[in-house]
């Protein structure tokens, strides 16, 4: 275990930027927070969580996938796809890590995603223990720790210094190249964070909420629930809980014209708009209803079905805080799952 | 002003539906926690005693609903209006939106709503419950136990400059009626003007550029009651489900502020609901402000009926040249 | 830079055969001329024309074709629209192939096949009839029964009557919805017409057409005697990837792209019911 001063933690930022490029949470306006690239100056987000999650570093929102030039009949592809540069994370909470794997298992399964592949492989990710959890929390109802979240280095923040542990190769080589501005540590600190992080988890107020009901084979069980009705009934079909959601990952692949050539570009997508599933002939989703319980089931049903029992969902709580009419995962959960869940 | 509590409004529910007057109500429904209520359709009074909540959260602004709501069969509608909402009633009424006769509206008089993230800044993490039951709001956090916090200083952006306390719409009123109210709702549009185009697109791209594309703002707005928006219909042409350069996001939301312009009451759910809190009621405002100056003051649903200026040609309108001329004059 | 399967090859339009007034079956090789890749008898590929969209068609040659690859394409949205109005040497793009096949190696070796079509429903089972007929011996009788709305609007006419129709142990039964002039075939509807010719149920079926073709010839097969687990049909959803990552053709916890486009009717029963 190394640690560094908070005082100085500028210094640590600067000999990681040195390397690659650094990207930590920072305030934005109205009390939003984002990743930014870290520069002098650059001062750290004392939020929880960032207001889009992290999944944006391997998918972003938009991306251009190739180009194409036509003239008369022919056509010509050009693959613009290079060689990604190095970067580093910093501040990554728990949950947003753990979404990294349940987005891994469909973007790196046969045939591999080679855009998101590209990014991930250079990606270094620290975290960082979240010492003040918020109300709207539930990781732990997925197995999650956010006293010792993963990632290739872990980090704790105390009062006074940032204690940092290298999980991975990738992240043992980043730690080992900062030893200049490091020093030893014991785990004391650590462990006394986690010990306090682990008693505020036992005061959540969702606790108790708990994936029992839900998982591998309950599609019969749930998909003609009458619940979906009431639950969807006031659902405005945007796309909030899916673009602030770290493990939603549909896309959408449109053309551009440029009027100089196509850009062929992908862009997040939502199962929530009435066009998602709208082709020339038909729509296999007319009604919002379907549409709201193809989100949920997907997250607590079919992925889980797919994925050896792993849940969509990592609780972080953002569609909570950011729903407009505040329905979300946890509602349908508990709805769903009858009153024992309550 | 007597706070209407919920027991007065399940209360006159129960009356209307026992009567048959009503069949539905649509109302809010309690959440996790204090502040996260869900706009909720109720049949039976007994549903509305186990989860019907009315309280300083209560913020979302049903007119919209009523589209959907009455359209369902025999549909007859209690609503539950504050002042801003019936703004939004009569305009969609003044555009045949729904069906009058299906609806039965109570309002209901509004000290204005409080804004989660004001509170959620001054309190910082852990809000487990928020106690609204004075003007001082109670909040119990998981760190530094209860604050309080005067309830002025954390209301909805829309409440800080509320436009009206009076109903311009109702089949019967609760409590007491308000008046129409001076507010200083331009004054950040003036301050805006008063900026160099350069600061104003420095002001506009920093929020803009926040902009995750969701479509909350247009999907909550009740005067974008498109049956298909032109931005989510693949055959539109314009189909746009991300910008493709910080250019166009500013397109969407400055060509979302021309669609409704003129019809835009000021009710400011595109800004409650923006998950990344841009002050979008501010573009929305610019136009009011500028068709106000341009044709004298004008509040879109006042009346169901209005013509607003901008579909209501009058020879003494002032010329394009005149509008663009404005400032040097 | 590894293969990325988003990126699509060349190819190129060598032959446009107007099947049907909206219906034309496109050939399509790459720029060198030769097959673009290899598939088995159902799979799919995604077609595009850049700037104009990209789409999943049924690739309709038999994998024993070996040199070049067809798409019967109906006229329905942009896409096709624009495909239509195509010459030859239009290039376009293709990648795939993509989803399951029929099990032509396995289940269906030494069974009695029955096919049954409805309009542009025959695309999908042309490449599997075609692959069953070059590989003749290794399957029992075959029977296929195609319907469509009028004697124009039959797939592969020509192909039907000269090939299909004179090769031993196989069977064609043609017929369209009303009468017409010229046409001495059946006329009546697909699912009436199935019933009526009276299968034994030993065969192992294969439906493929409009949902309603299928639901009323299902209804039928099963008075015949047939198991569903004897039937196979395709299904077709909204798709943009074509390798079950971009979300939106599932239907429950299958990818119509990935798990489908075949699947067996008791296996279709095990999942949520909306497609």
């Amino acid at each position: 275990m190394r640690k560094i001063s908070l005082a100085n933690l500028d210094k640590f930022f600067a000999k990681i930027a040195e390397q690659a490029k650094l990207y930590i949470p920072v305030d934005g306006k109205n009390g939003t927070s984002a990743f930014k690239l870290w520069q002098e100056g650059v001062v750290m987000s004392q939020a929880l969580n960032t207001t889009r999650s992290a999944k944006d570093f391997f998918f972003p929102q938009t991306e251009n996938l190739m180009e194409f030039k036509t003239e008369g009949k022919n056509i010509e592809i050009i693959d613009i796809r290079e060689e990604k540069e190095d970067f580093v994370i910093f501040g990554v909470r728990a949950c947003d890590v753990k979404s990294f794997e349940i987005l891994d298992r469909v973007f790196l399964s046969e045939p591999v995603d080679t855009f998101y592949a590209s990014r991930r492989e250079k990606g270094v990710i620290i975290s960082l223990a979240c010492g003040r959890p918020n109300e709207t929390c539930f990781c732990k109802t997925f197995g999650i720790d956010p006293a010792s979240p993963e990632g290739d280095i872990t980090a704790w923040k105390t009062e006074t210094d940032l204690y940092l542990k290298a999980n991975t190769e990738k992240g043992e080589k980043l730690l080992s190249s900062l030893d200049e501005t490091t020093e030893d540590a014991d785990e004391k600190a650590v462990e006394e964070q986690k010990k306090a992080i682990n008693s505020i988890m036992d005061k959540l107020p969702l606790k108790d909420l708990t994936t029992d009901k839900f998982g591998v084979g309950k599609t019969k069980e749930y998909f003609n629930s009458p619940a979906w009705d009431e639950l969807s009934s006031h659902c405005l079909g945007c796309g909030t809980c899916t673009f602030v959601c770290p493990t939603c990952q549909c896309y959408d692949v449109k053309d551009f014209n440029t009027g100089n050539g196509v850009k062929r570009f992908r862009c997040w997508d939502s199962c929530m708009y009435s066009d998602f599933t709208l082709m020339a002939h038909g729509n296999s989703r007319l009604s919002q209803k379907e549409r709201f319980r193809q989100r949920f089931m997907h997250k607590l049903v079919y992925y889980p079905d797919n994925n050896d029992g792993m849940f969509s969902c990592v609780g972080c709580g953002r569609c909570l805080a950011k729903c407009p009419i505040s329905m979300n995962i946890v509602k349908v959960m508990k709805t769903l799952g009858g009153k024992e869940n309550d | 002003m007597q706070k209407i509590t919920r027991e007065t409004l399940i209360e006159k529910a129960n009356e209307l539906l026992s009567s048959g007057k009503v069949n539905r109500v649509l109302g809010w429904k309690k959440g996790e926690f204090s502040y996260d209520v869900t706009p909720a359709v109720f049949t039976d009074v007994e549903q509305m005693k186990k989860d019907f909540v009315f309280d300083d959260f209560s913020g979302a602004n049903f007119s919209k609903y009523l589209i959907k709501e009455t359209r369902k069969e025999d549909a007859k509608v209690l609503v539950f209006l504050k002042p801003c909402d019936t703004y939004s009633f009569n305009q969609l009424l003044t555009e045949h939106r729904f069906d009058r006769e299906k609806v039965y509206v109570v309002g209901i008089p509004c000290d204005g709503m409080i804004d989660i993230s004001k509170i959620k800044e001054f309190a910082g993490d852990g809000v487990v419950s928020v106690n609204t039951d004075s003007d001082n709001i109670k909040v119990d956090t998981l760190y530094d136990g209860v604050k309080e916090i005067a309830k002025d200083k954390i209301l909805l952006e829309r409440c800080v400059n509320c436009k009206s306390k009076k109903h311009v719409a109702y089949d019967e009123l609760i409590g007491e009626e308000g008046e129409i109210l001076d507010g200083n709702r331009f004054d950040e549009v003036a301050k805006l003007e008063s900026m160099t185009a350069d600061e104003r697109f420095e002001f506009w791209q920093n929020e803009l550029s926040r902009c995750i594309r969701c479509n909350a703002c247009r999907d909550v707005c009740p005067a974008c009651t498109c049956e298909k928006c032109v931005f989510g219909n693949p055959n539109s042409g314009v189909e746009n489900k991300s910008p493709a350069n910080s250019f166009e996001e500013q397109m969407f939301h400055i060509i979302r502020a021309f669609h409704v312009a003129g019809r835009c009451t000021d009710c400011g759910e595109c800004s409650r609901v923006c998950p990344q809190n841009i002050p979008l009621h501010l573009l929305n405002r610019k136009f009011i402000k500028d068709i106000n100056e341009f044709y004298g003051d004008y509040q879109a649903g006042e009346e169901v009926g209005l013509r607003a200026p901008l579909v209501n040609y009058t020879k003494e309108d002032l010329e394009p040249s005149e509008a663009v001329n404005r400032e040097e004059k | 830079m590894t293969n990325e399967t988003l990126i699509p090859k060349l190819g190129v339009i060598t032959d446009i055969r107007i099947d049907t007034p909206d219906i034309k079956t496109f050939r399509v090789v790459s720029l060198e001329g030769k097959k673009l890749f290899e598939h088995r008898p159902g799979q799919c590929a995604m077609v595009s024309i850049p700037g104009v969209g990209e789409a999943m068609f049924s690739i309709t040659s038999s994998p024993t074709n070996t040199e070049y690859m067809e798409f019967s394409i109906k006229k329905c949205g942009c896409l096709t629209t624009w495909l239509h109005q195509a010459e030859v040497g239009q290039n376009v793009t293709v990648r795939g192939p993509y989803g399951n096949p029929f099990p032509v190696d396995d289940v269906f070796v030494g069974k009695d096949l029955l096919f049954v079509a409805g309009g542009v429903g025959l695309a999908p089972l042309r490449s599997v009839i075609n692959y069953c007929r070059h590989y003749r011996d290794r399957y029992g009788k075959i029977d296929i029964v195609y319907g469509s709305r009028s004697k124009d609007d039959l797939l592969d006419y020509q192909e039907i009557i000269n090939e299909w129709s004179t090769d031993s142990g196989v069977n064609v039964h043609l017929t369209i919805d009303r009468e017409q002039e010229g046409w001495d075939g059946h006329v009546g509807f697909v699912p009436t017409y199935v019933k009526e010719l009276g299968f034994e149920p030993n065969k192992t079926a294969v439906l493929c057409g409009p949902p309603i073709m299928i639901k009323f010839t299902l209804q039928g097969l099963s008075e015949l005697g047939f198991n569903r687990e004897q039937v196979y049909t395709t299904l077709e959803l909204r798709m943009k990837c074509g390798v079950g990552k971009c979300g939106r053709c599932n239907v429950g916890n299958k990818y119509v792209c990935k798990d489908g486009p075949v699947f067996r009717m008791d296996q279709l029963d095990a999942l949520p019911d909306e497609y």
